[in-house]
C-alpha cells in the first residue's frame, strides 16, 4: 500500500517546504513530495518560463500531447520559481488532504 | 513559442570550408544573420551573462525564409517497380504492430496518390489487416479482416489480389495463439473496382499523400516480405520459409526483400531473380530480431535468419531535408572554437523567441600540414552527446520526470516548440510513439536544446544548464584567462582518430562526454598513452558505447543494453549496434570502465542542487602541489550556477576495481548531498534502502589526479556542475584556481614523474 498523506502527521513538513522548496529536504517531507508530485490520471503541472529569471506562470500538459495542447494559466504571473513551487504544493496538499493552506509564499 | 528554428548541416567546420544553415521562418518573410563567436550562453542574472562576439564574415546579411517542415516517419521505398496490379499477385510476410491506436497503416502499397490509385496493403481500424483499392476514379473499394491483431505479437499476413476481378484473399495468423483471444482471421470478397496498375515505387511501412509527404506509416516489425506472382493460398507462406524452398515454388517470386542483409546499410536486398532492391528512408531500426529468434543467439553477425526484422516507427527521422537558407565560406584566418550563425526575426517578446543561435565548431585544419603552431590546449566539444540529447523530451513524455528534478518541469519558449512538434524526432532518452527506444538520433534536423540561452528542465537549480549550454560556462572561462586553444569536435575524432590529438598537449573535455565511439576511446585511450594530459571537466564520462553510420553522416546508434541508467531498455536479442555489429551498451560491460580512460567512473545523480567539496588528504601529497598553489580551503566549490555548488548533477569517483590507476591521488571529495543524489544502478546487485546522498556515504564526487607511466596525466572534476562554479566571484575562486593551476602545468613541456 502506497503511503496516504494524513493531515495531522505530515503537516509539519509544510513550513519545512515553505522555506525552502527546492533544497535539502528532511525524509518525511521528501515522502510526501514524493506522493504529492505523482498523478495518477497522467495530467502534469509544469512551469512555464515567459521571460527567463523573471516571470513564470503555471501551466497543466495532458496525458499525452496528441490529446491536445498545453493549458496555461496566464493570469498568475510568479516571480520566482519558489514562488510557484509553493503555490502547486498548496493545491495538491488541497487535492490530498481536502485542507487549505492559508498561507503565502513569503509573510 | 520559436518564431524562427534551423540547423546547420555539420557541426564543425575547418577554416575556407563552406557551412550552410536550413532555417524555418514560422513568421514574416526575411530574417537577419550574422556569425558570433559562442562565449558564454547562460543568461542567469547570478552569473556573467549572455556573451557572443560578432564575426564579420559572409554571413552577414538579411535572407528571404518560410516555414519548413519535417516528413518524419520511416518506410522502405523500391524505385522503378514493376505496376504490381496488372496481373493477380500474393503478398507474404511477418508483421509485428505495435501501435494499432494509429488507425491507418500501410504495409505494402503502390499507390499514386494524385490520382487515388493503386493498391494498399494495410492495417486499419485498431489492427484488422486490409486491402485498399482505387481505380482514378476517387472512388475506393476496401476489404478488412474483420479481426483485430494484437500489439506486439508476430502474425504471419497472406494477402492475394486478382486484380481484373477484384477478388481479394487475407489471411492473418497469430504465431503464438491464445485461449480466448480472436484475433485470426480468414477473409475473402469481390471488390467493388479493381485497382489500377500504376508504375509508381513500391512501398513498405509508407505510402504517398496527396500532399507530397509520405504518410500513413506502419509502427511495428516487418519480417520477410514476399512478393508472388499469381494467388497464393495462406497456407503456401509456410513452405518458403523452409530453409531450402521447393524449387518449384521459386518460379513465383516477384520479390523477396531479406532484411537481415546489409543492416549496416540503408539498402533493402531483394533474393528474388530481379534484384528489385529497395532502400530505407528515416532509418527505421535494423539488426532486429525476427518472427523466428530463438534467443540461442544475440549477435545479429552469428545469426542473421534470425535477424530478419526491421522496426518501422511513424516518427522515425534522419534528415529533415530542409533548403539551404544562408551558405557562407568559413573565413581562412578565424580562430577554432565554439561559434554560431546568429538569426533573428524580430523582438523576442513574452510570447515568442525571434531569435536562435545555431551552433557549430570551428576546428583546426583538416592537413596536419596546415596545422603547425597550434595551440597546445584541445578542447572536445561532446558533440555524439549533444546529438544523443537531441530535443530530449522526458520533460514532456515521462510523467515521473518532476520526481526525479525534484521540482517543477520547467517548459520555456524552446519547450512548447518541442511539445507541439513531435516529428522534430526525439533523443536517444526518448521513445517513439509505439513505446520502443529511439535508438538512432541525427544532427540534421532542429536540435533545439544544442544551442546557447537554452535552460533545461534537468540542468540543476539556477541556471538549468545541461550539455552545450553548460559547456560554454568552460568556453567563458577560456576566454577570460585569455588560454588559446582549438576545438574539435566528437564527429571529428571520430573520424580523424589518434593522428588529430597527436600534436596537443593538454585535452579539456566538457561536463558531461558520455556518448563515444569506439574509434574516439581508442584515440584517446592512444594519446593518454602517449603522454597526453587528459583535464576531464565533467561528470558521467566515456559511459555509453555508440556507432556512427558507415554511409550516412551525422547520425548515431545507442543500445540501451542490459546495465546502467536507462529510460528505456532494449529487447533481449537486440544489444548489437546495427551499424557497426558491435556490442552496446555500457562500455563498463565491455571491460572499458570510464575509470580506465579518464581515472573516475560514474557514482551517483541527481538533478536539483549541488554540494561542495571537502579537501582530502592526497591534496597535501607534494605530487599534488601545483593543484593547491593559493588554494588553502578546506571547503571547495560551495557556489555555483548549477544547483549552487560545484559537486552536481552526475558524479564520479575513484574505483580501482573498475579500472581507476592505483596512483590516482583522491583530492577531495564531495559531501552533504540530499537524498535526491542517488547512486546508480550499476553500482549496487540488491538495491540498498539508502540509495540517497543523505545516507549513502559511496555518493560522491572524488577530485582526482594521476601521472601516467608516459609522463602525461589525468585531472577529474567529476561533476558536470564544476564548469559552473568557474565564474563565481569575478572567476577569483577556489574551483577557478584549481582549475587553472592543473591547466597552466598540464601545458608545460616537462613530463610528469612517473617513477619514485
Amino acid at each position: 500500500m502506497v503511503y496516504k498523506i494524513d493531515a495531522e502527521r505530515d503537516r509539519q513538513f509544510i513550513e519545512e517546504f515553505r522555506s525552502q522548496p527546492i533544497g535539502h529536504h528532511s525524509p518525511g517531507l521528501q515522502r510526501v513530495l514524493n506522493i504529492l508530485r505523482h498523478d495518477p490520471t497522467g495530467y502534469q503541472v509544469i512551469l512555464i518560463c515567459k521571460v527567463p529569471f523573471a516571470e513564470w506562470v503555471l501551466g497543466t500538459m495532458p496525458p499525452s500531447r496528441l490529446d491536445g495542447p498545453i493549458a496555461i494559466e496566464e493570469d498568475r504571473i510568479f516571480t520566482s520559481r519558489e514562488e510557484a513551487e509553493w503555490e502547486v504544493f498548496r493545491r495538491r496538499w488541497r487535492q490530498h488532504t481536502g485542507e487549505d493552506i492559508n498561507l503565502p509564499y513569503r509573510d | 513559442m520559436l518564431k524562427i528554428v534551423g540547423y546547420p548541416d555539420r557541426y564543425s567546420v575547418a577554416p575556407g570550408e563552406k557551412i550552410a544553415f536550413k532555417v524555418s521562418l514560422e513568421e514574416g518573410t526575411h530574417f537577419e544573420a550574422r556569425l558570433v563567436r559562442v562565449i558564454h550562453g547562460d543568461c542567469n542574472p547570478e552569473g556573467p551573462g549572455l556573451k557572443f562576439k560578432h564575426i564579420p564574415s559572409g554571413a552577414d546579411g538579411r535572407y528571404p525564409g518560410k516555414p519548413q517542415r519535417i516528413d518524419a516517419g520511416s518506410y522502405m521505398v523500391a524505385e522503378n517497380f514493376p505496376a504490381l496490379a496488372s496481373e493477380p499477385f500474393t503478398f507474404f510476410a511477418m508483421i509485428w504492430p505495435t501501435l494499432l491506436r494509429r488507425r491507418e497503416q500501410t504495409l505494402l502499397a503502390q499507390w499514386d496518390a494524385k490520382s487515388s490509385s493503386g493498391f494498399r496493403i494495410e492495417v486499419l481500424d485498431g489492427g484488422e489487416l486490409a486491402v485498399t483499392f482505387g481505380d482514378g476514379s476517387g472512388k475506393l473499394a476496401i476489404l478488412k479482416s474483420g479481426r483485430k491483431m494484437l500489439e506486439r505479437q508476430w502474425y504471419a499476413v497472406a494477402v492475394s489480389v486478382d486484380p481484373k476481378s477484384g477478388a481479394v484473399t487475407l489471411g492473418q495468423r497469430p504465431i503464438q495463439p491464445y485461449a480466448q483471444i480472436d484475433d485470426r482471421a480468414q477473409a475473402s470478397g469481390k471488390l467493388t473496382l479493381s485497382p489500377k496498375a500504376v508504375e509508381v515505387p513500391l512501398m513498405l511501412a509508407g505510402c504517398p499523400e496527396s500532399d507530397g509527404t509520405i504518410g500513413r506509416h506502419f509502427d511495428g516489425k516487418i519480417d520477410g516480405p514476399l512478393l508472388l506472382a499469381g494467388l497464393h493460398p495462406a497456407g503456401r507462406h509456410d513452405e518458403y520459409l523452409r530453409p531450402v524452398v521447393d524449387p518449384s515454388l521459386l518460379a513465383s517470386i516477384i520479390a523477396r526483400w531479406d532484411f537481415a542483409r546489409e543492416i549496416r546499410t540503408t539498402r533493402v536486398i531483394d533474393i528474388g531473380p530481379s534484384g528489385r532492391h529497395g532502400r530505407i528512408v528515416h532509418l527505421p531500426a535494423r539488426g532486429m530480431k525476427g518472427w523466428n529468434w530463438t534467443g540461442e543467439e544475440h549477435s545479429w553477425l552469428r545469426k542473421p535468419e534470425q535477424y530478419g526484422a526491421i522496426h518501422f516507427h511513424s516518427d522515425d527521422i534522419y534528415d529533415a531535408a530542409w533548403e539551404t537558407s544562408v551558405e557562407f565560406t568559413i573565413p581562412e584566418d578565424i580562430k577554432s572554437g565554439p561559434y554560431a550563425l546568429h538569426v533573428w526575426s524580430g523582438e523576442t517578446d513574452r510570447d515568442a523567441t525571434r531569435e536562435q543561435y545555431l551552433a557549430f565548431f570551428v576546428r583546426p585544419p583538416r592537413d596536419r600540414k596546415a596545422r603547425r603552431n597550434r595551440p597546445k590546449v584541445l578542447v572536445l566539444a561532446s558533440t555524439a552527446s549533444y546529438i544523443a540529447y537531441a530535443n530530449h523530451g522526458e520533460h514532456i513524455t515521462a510523467r515521473g520526470a518532476e520526481r526525479q528534478m525534484a521540482r517543477l518541469l520547467q517548459f520555456g519558449h524552446t519547450d512548447l516548440y518541442m511539445y507541439d512538434h513531435p516529428e522534430l524526432g526525439g533523443s536517444l532518452y526518448d521513445c517513439h510513439a509505439d513505446g520502443s527506444g529511439v535508438c538512432y538520433s541525427s544532427r540534421l534536423r532542429p536540435n533545439l536544446n544544442y544551442s546557447p540561452q537554452y535552460h533545461s528542465w534537468l540542468g540543476g537549480h539556477g541556471s538549468g544548464l545541461y550539455q552545450y549550454n553548460a559547456d560554454t560556462h568552460l568556453y567563458d572561462w577560456l576566454d577570460h584567462h585569455g588560454v588559446d586553444y582549438d576545438v574539435i569536435t566528437d564527429e571529428d575524432l571520430h573520424e580523424d582518430g589518434y593522428e588529430l590529438l597527436r600534436d596537443y598537449r593538454v585535452l579539456v573535455t566538457g561536463t558531461h562526454p558520455e556518448y563515444h565511439s569506439t574509434p574516439m576511446w581508442d584515440a584517446v585511450k592512444a594519446w593518454v598513452d602517449r603522454g597526453g594530459r587528459l583535464m576531464y571537466m565533467g561528470g558521467n564520462g566515456w559511459y555509453w558505447r555508440i556507432a556512427y553510420h558507415d554511409e550516412l553522416p551525422g547520425v548515431i546508434e545507442v543500445r540501451r543494453a542490459e546495465d546502467g541508467i536507462r529510460t528505456w531498455v532494449a529487447e533481449p536479442g537486440e544489444y548489437y549496434h546495427s551499424f557497426t555489429g558491435e556490442y552496446g551498451g555500457l562500455w563498463r560491460r565491455v571491460g572499458r570502465a570510464p575509470n580506465v580512460i579518464c581515472g573516475v567512473g560514474f557514482i551517483a545523480q541527481g538533478f536539483d542542487i549541488s554540494s561542495y567539496y571537502r579537501r582530502a588528504p592526497d591534496a597535501d601529497n607534494p605530487r599534488a602541489a601545483f593543484i593547491f598553489e593559493g588554494v588553502p580551503d578546506e571547503i571547495i566549490g560551495n557556489f555555483g550556477l548549477i544547483g549552487g555548488a560545484a559537486a552536481g548533477i552526475e558524479l564520479d569517483c575513484i574505483t580501482t576495481n573498475l579500472g581507476s590507476p592505483p596512483n590516482m591521488l583522491r583530492l577531495a571529495s564531495s559531501e552533504n548531498h540530499n537524498s535526491m543524489m542517488m547512486l546508480v544502478n550499476e553500482e549496487f546487485t540488491v538495491v540498498p534502502p539508502n540509495l540517497g546522498g543523505d545516507q549513502n556515504e559511496r555518493v560522491r564526487a572524488d577530485l582526482a589526479f594521476g601521472e601516467t607511466p608516459s609522463g602525461g596525466a589525468f585531472f577529474a572534476t567529476s561533476s558536470i556542475a564544476w564548469c559552473g562554479s568557474l565564474s563565481h566571484n569575478g572567476y577569483d575562486n577556489n574551483v577557478s584556481k584549481i582549475t587553472w593551476n592543473v591547466l597552466k602545468r598540464f601545458a608545460e613541456p616537462e613530463p610528469f614523474t612517473s617513477a619514485f
